[in-house]
């Protein structure tokens, strides 16, 4: 009894960074979402940097030793040189660095933006936008000259990346935004040093389908429909009604919160162990199910099914995948073609 | 070929050991002639072909991917290449939408017997990914924003910035 005390006494308070890069802002509250547990990770916990909820700067981090912080939980993918140092910047002063979130673990809907080139996302956001007046067409710029000095923007990436894709990462959190339970149980294995080997993603290796209360008997379909087309009873499998439920290639750890109330999973956990491309996967999974052996009808039922199969099977998964973003108008390395 | 300067493709068939591959054995040993571009990775079944391998290809520097297996209905597992069939569709699909050219990705189906008409599709991939040039997929990755002076830059900016002191 003494012994541990004791032990609690002389034990100093552990070190907590949060930050966030290109992402919703979701995850921040996800962390909130553990409600009135988040005075024990502030009663074990100094939380050191955190631009949502506590006054410090980057000065201040900068000046930290390095591996000074015990844990960081990074959300967010990286977009802009300034993600990118913030990345860097962290990793090297955290011992534990998570992707916390589908945006640094994979990308999420940010890395769909990968679908464009930077120029055609200036364009959207800067000149077609329904509420853009930008007659002279402004553009931000890395280095604007002033009678002070020079002033700096970041400079925006054609590509985003993932966490991983810009330094190395101990370990995932899934979802978007990971839910407050695994949140909880992700935080308490630090506390308590029960940390699963390097590299992991915290989590169960399987699917959401296994959290699935509906009832699965064989999968045959001749036409995959959209949402607003399908009324779904609460039993039957949505993949089986002809939805592209995405259960079937996603890690489970929600509960399988959307097939409960009847919307088909969309994948925000990612793979489980093991999968290189989740998009893979799900293209694999469900072609198998396709009910034809004509190759031209076959292609029917997937153009007309899956208008955007992009969108479809790699919504949270662009950057993070094999591919990681669409062809650029360019031959190879950067070559114009004629 | 007589153009030394030519590009030369690099193309990855991904052939089922009981037809296709043994097709492409049989140009062999028959002495067809077909380009040499194809690098030949020899699996059970079309059914085997995870779009994985495919993405993989295409990530790691292929200019072209063939998939090759029994014709329909003759398939040793009985009907896995249907399924490699729609996985084909699917993946097509999705690489148009990637941006990549539809002709760097073939489908073929080729009986043990059909030698010739496997060389012959290999010659007709050849020639037609080579006026696309390289696909040097990774090139796409790298980002020509001035991404190191950036970063850089940031450093110079804080060293610069006031230091309040206590
Ligand atoms: S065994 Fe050849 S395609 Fe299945």
């Amino acid at each position: 009894m003494t012994t541990t005390a004791t032990q609690e006494t002389t034990k100093t308070k552990g070190k907590l960074a949060l930050y966030w890069a290109a992402s919703c802002g979701g995850c921040e509250i996800a962390v909130l979402a553990i409600n009135e547990k988040i005075l024990d990770v502030a009663a074990a916990f100094d939380i050191v940097f955190w631009p949502v909820a506590v006054d410090a700067k980057v000065r201040d981090v900068e000046k930290m030793p390095d591996k000074s912080i015990d844990v960081c939980l990074f959300n967010g993918g990286i977009r802009t040189s300034e993600q990118e140092y913030m990345a860097q910047l962290l990793r090297k002063k955290s011992k534990v660095l998570v992707a916390f979130g589908s945006c640094a673990h994979e990308g999420c809907i940010p890395g769909l933006a990968n679908l464009s080139s930077r120029e055609e996302v200036f364009e959207a956001a800067y000149a077609q936008g329904d509420s853009t007046e930008n007659p002279d067409g402004v553009r931000p710029q890395h280095e604007t000259p002033m009678p002070e000095g020079p002033l700096y923007l970041p400079v925006f990436y054609d590509t985003l990346k993932t966490l991983d894709q810009t330094v190395p990462v101990d370990y995932y959190l899934p979802g978007c935004p990971p839910e407050a339970e695994n949140i909880w149980a992700a935080i308490t294995a630090i506390l308590e040093g029960k940390l699963p080997p390097a590299g992991s993603v915290i989590g169960p290796n399987t699917t959401v389908c296994d959290e699935c209360p509906r009832k699965r008997t064989e999968k045959k379909i001749k036409k995959f429909l959209r949402t607003y087309q399908v009324k779904p009873d609460e039993k039957t499998c949505l993949l089986e009604l002809g939805l592209v439920c995405c259960g079937i290639a996603t890690r489970a750890g929600c509960g399988a919160l959307c097939p409960k109330v009847n919307s088909p999973c969309i994948g925000c956990h990612g793979p489980n162990d093991g999968v290189h491309d989740y998009g893979a996967r799900l293209m694999s999974a469900l072609a198998s199910v396709i009910d034809s052996q004509d190759p031209e009808e076959i292609d029917q039922i997937i153009r007309e099914g899956i208008p955007d199969p992009v969108g479809t099977f790699y919504r949270f998964s662009l950057a993070g995948s094999q591919l990681r973003r669409r062809k650029k108008q360019v031959a190879g390395n950067g070559v114009k073609r004629g | 070929m007589s153009d030394k300067n030519a590009f030369e493709p690099k193309i990855i068939g991904f052939m089922c050991n009981w037809c296709s591959y043994r097709a492409a054995d049989l140009a062999g040993t028959a002495r067809l002639k077909y380009p040499p571009n194809i690098r030949i990775i020899r699996v059970m079944c079309s059914g085997r072909i995870d779009p994985t391998f495919v993405l993989n290809a295409f990530a790691r520097g292929a200019d072209a991917v063939m998939v090759a297996g029994c014709h329909p209905g003759e398939c040793h597992y009985v009907d896995q290449n249907y399924k490699a069939m729609r996985r084909y569709a699917m993946l097509k699909h999705t690489l148009t939408q990637m941006g990549l050219e539809p002709e760097r990705f073939r489908l073929v189906w080729a009986s043990a017997a059909e030698g010739q008409q496997l060389a012959e599709a290999i010659t007709q991939l050849v020639e037609a990914v080579r006026p696309l040039g390289p696909l040097h997929w990774s090139g796409n990755w790298e980002e020509n924003g001035h991404r190191h002076e950036a970063l850089e830059s940031i450093l110079k900016e804080h060293e610069a910035a006031m230091e309040v002191t206590e």
